[in-house]
């Protein structure tokens, strides 16, 4: 079992480990991910967030350990990543390679609420919106895991309660299992399914918050303290 | 409407922008200078200060070139130059952007062909021009090639290092993204090095000029630099100061055909889309 890959799974991950040069990055590290499931991953700057994004979205490849994702894959960076030089629409359509691509793309746009900005320049959007448009850029791919770095985290705080909720929408619509790399212990309970905390390389805790939502801050107070507990941080 | 509050809530700014808009009242207009040293020309040649074998008076210069754009010399001249110019631009051009296309996309064009183009791009090549004498001849051709590699090595910089500043952000962001190869080179590479090629062929075009003056002084039976040299000869300063002004008008006119290509090719720029929207 430890070692059989179970094909349903969006990600099985079994002692991944990455080094560079001296350094281990990722240790030995396991994780699965079930279809449709939202987990979040939280740790600290150099935990090796990052690095264990990289290697699901394929862009580093020079890994030990199995690992399993099923495709197809889509991301959406910290910052939008749009092309500066293609309009909105061409944005979210490039590098689809099916007939309908424009038409699936202006679809998307209008379910993060920019059907009418198609025709802008990435430039002129502001945070919030030219990261809807990169969410809409990765959703229009249907994926069967849509990784999430850090999105929100160059956003006010108020465009992200709009994202975040925006985000648990579309989810909800899609269905597709999400990695969320956040910083943010609240927006972590917020959306997820289970919390995880990485840390040196490894997976040192992992917590559900309750099922229903949306989730009221009251009940997640207690939850909140036993991961600033585990992510090291002593009030 | 909410223009009603403007007076209310500019009130408090007031008084530095009025200030600044008082002082800027007082300043001149930006052609007045010009127009007061060409006064001042005049004035100096009308009172034989400055001899016409020195410097030719505007007003006669204005007069000369009128007479040569009435009998056609200038036309013919002007046909001759420019293409030499249009010839030997385009060649420089295609083998600038391929060559920078190549060097900047593979590493192995980077390898071969990179040093030896910058080894080539220290020599002076204006100061080529005899050794293309020795051997092109004294007919079109060497003038052709002068220009050609004046336009060559500013274009070549300029496509190479903006294909080579590519956003690294940009290409792992569309690869995850499932883009082809073909696509990344057509919607990332190409379009983000379109600035600093464009930056390139500005001083392409300026070195091309430069490289036809330098080239018509050297034996040319027709075109503007024969048409100086020739007045030269015979101490006609106005003709003289009818082609440079030619020269400058020319040089002028293919730097305003760059901004207007610049201004449609980089209107995704804020600045750019706000400035051609609100024109």
């Amino acid at each position: 079992m430890a070692t059989g890959v179970d094909q349903d799974l969006a990600v099985q991950l079994t002692g991944l480990t990455k080094r560079f040069g001296e350094r281990t990055v990722l240790d030995g590290l396991d994780l699965r991910i079930a279809p449709g499931e939202f987990v979040a991953l939280l740790g600290r700057s150099g935990s090796g967030k990052s690095t264990l994004l990289r290697v699901l979205s394929g862009l580093d490849d020079e890994v030990d350990g199995d690992v399993h994702v099923s495709g197809p894959v889509a991301m959406a960076f910290q910052e939008p990543r749009l092309l500066p030089w293609r309009r909105v629409l061409r944005n979210v359509s490039l590098g689809l390679h099916r007939a309908d691509a424009e038409q699936v793309a202006r679809k998307a746009l209008s379910e993060v609420g920019l059907a009418t900005h198609e025709k802008a320049w990435p430039l002129t959007l502001s945070g919030g919106e030219a990261q809807r448009v990169s969410l809409a850029r990765a959703l229009v791919r249907e994926p069967r895991l849509l990784l999430l770095d850090e999105p929100f985290g160059a956003l006010d705080a108020l465009t992200r309660l709009t994202m975040h909720r925006l985000v648990d929408e579309l989810w909800q619509l899609h269905g597709p299992a999400v990695l969320l790399v956040t910083h943010d212990i609240d927006e972590a309970l917020l959306l997820a399914d289970r919390v995880l905390v990485l840390d040196s390389g490894r997976i040192v805790g992992e917590h559900r918050p309750p099922v229903g939502r949306p989730r009221r801050p009251a009940e997640l107070t207690y939850l909140r303290s036993r991961i600033l507990h585990n992510l090291g941080v002593t009030a | 409407m909410a223009l009603t509050y403007a007076p209310v809530r500019t009130r408090a700014q007031r008084p530095a922008i009025s200030a600044r808009k008082k002082k800027r009242s007082f300043l001149p207009p930006r052609w007045l200078s010009p127009i007061v040293l060409i006064l001042l020309w005049q004035l100096a040649s009308s009172t034989g200060v400055l001899h016409e074998d020195t410097l030719a008076s505007p007003v006669k210069v204005a007069g000369v070139g009128w007479e040569l754009l009435l009998n056609g010399e200038l036309i013919e001249a002007l046909a001759v130059s420019g293409q030499r110019v249009a010839i030997g631009f385009l060649i420089g051009a295609v083998v600038a952007i391929v060559l920078g296309v190549i060097t900047g996309l593979s590493r192995v064009g980077d390898a071969v062909l990179d040093s030896p183009l910058q080894m080539l791009r220290t020599l002076p090549f204006l100061g080529l021009s005899p050794l293309f004498i020795v051997w092109f001849g004294i007919d079109e051709l060497p003038k052709v090639i002068l220009v050609a590699l004046g336009t060559l090595f500013p274009l070549y910089l300029g496509t190479y290092a903006g294909i080579r500043n590519t956003d690294a952000k940009l290409i792992e962001a569309t690869r995850v993204l499932g883009f082809t190869r073909t696509e990344q080179i057509l919607h990332v590479v190409l379009p983000g090095a379109l600035q600093q090629t464009l930056v390139g062929l500005r001083q392409a075009l300026g070195m091309a000029w430069l490289a036809l003056i330098i080239g018509e002084q050297v034996n040319a039976n027709a075109g503007l630099g024969f048409m100086i040299n020739n007045a030269r000869e015979f101490l006609r300063t106005d003709v003289i100061v009818v082609g440079l002004i030619v020269y400058a008008v020319l040089g002028l006119g293919s730097d305003v055909l760059v901004r207007f290509i610049e201004r449609r090719a980089l209107q995704w720029q804020p600045v750019l889309t706000r400035t051609s929207r609100s024109s």
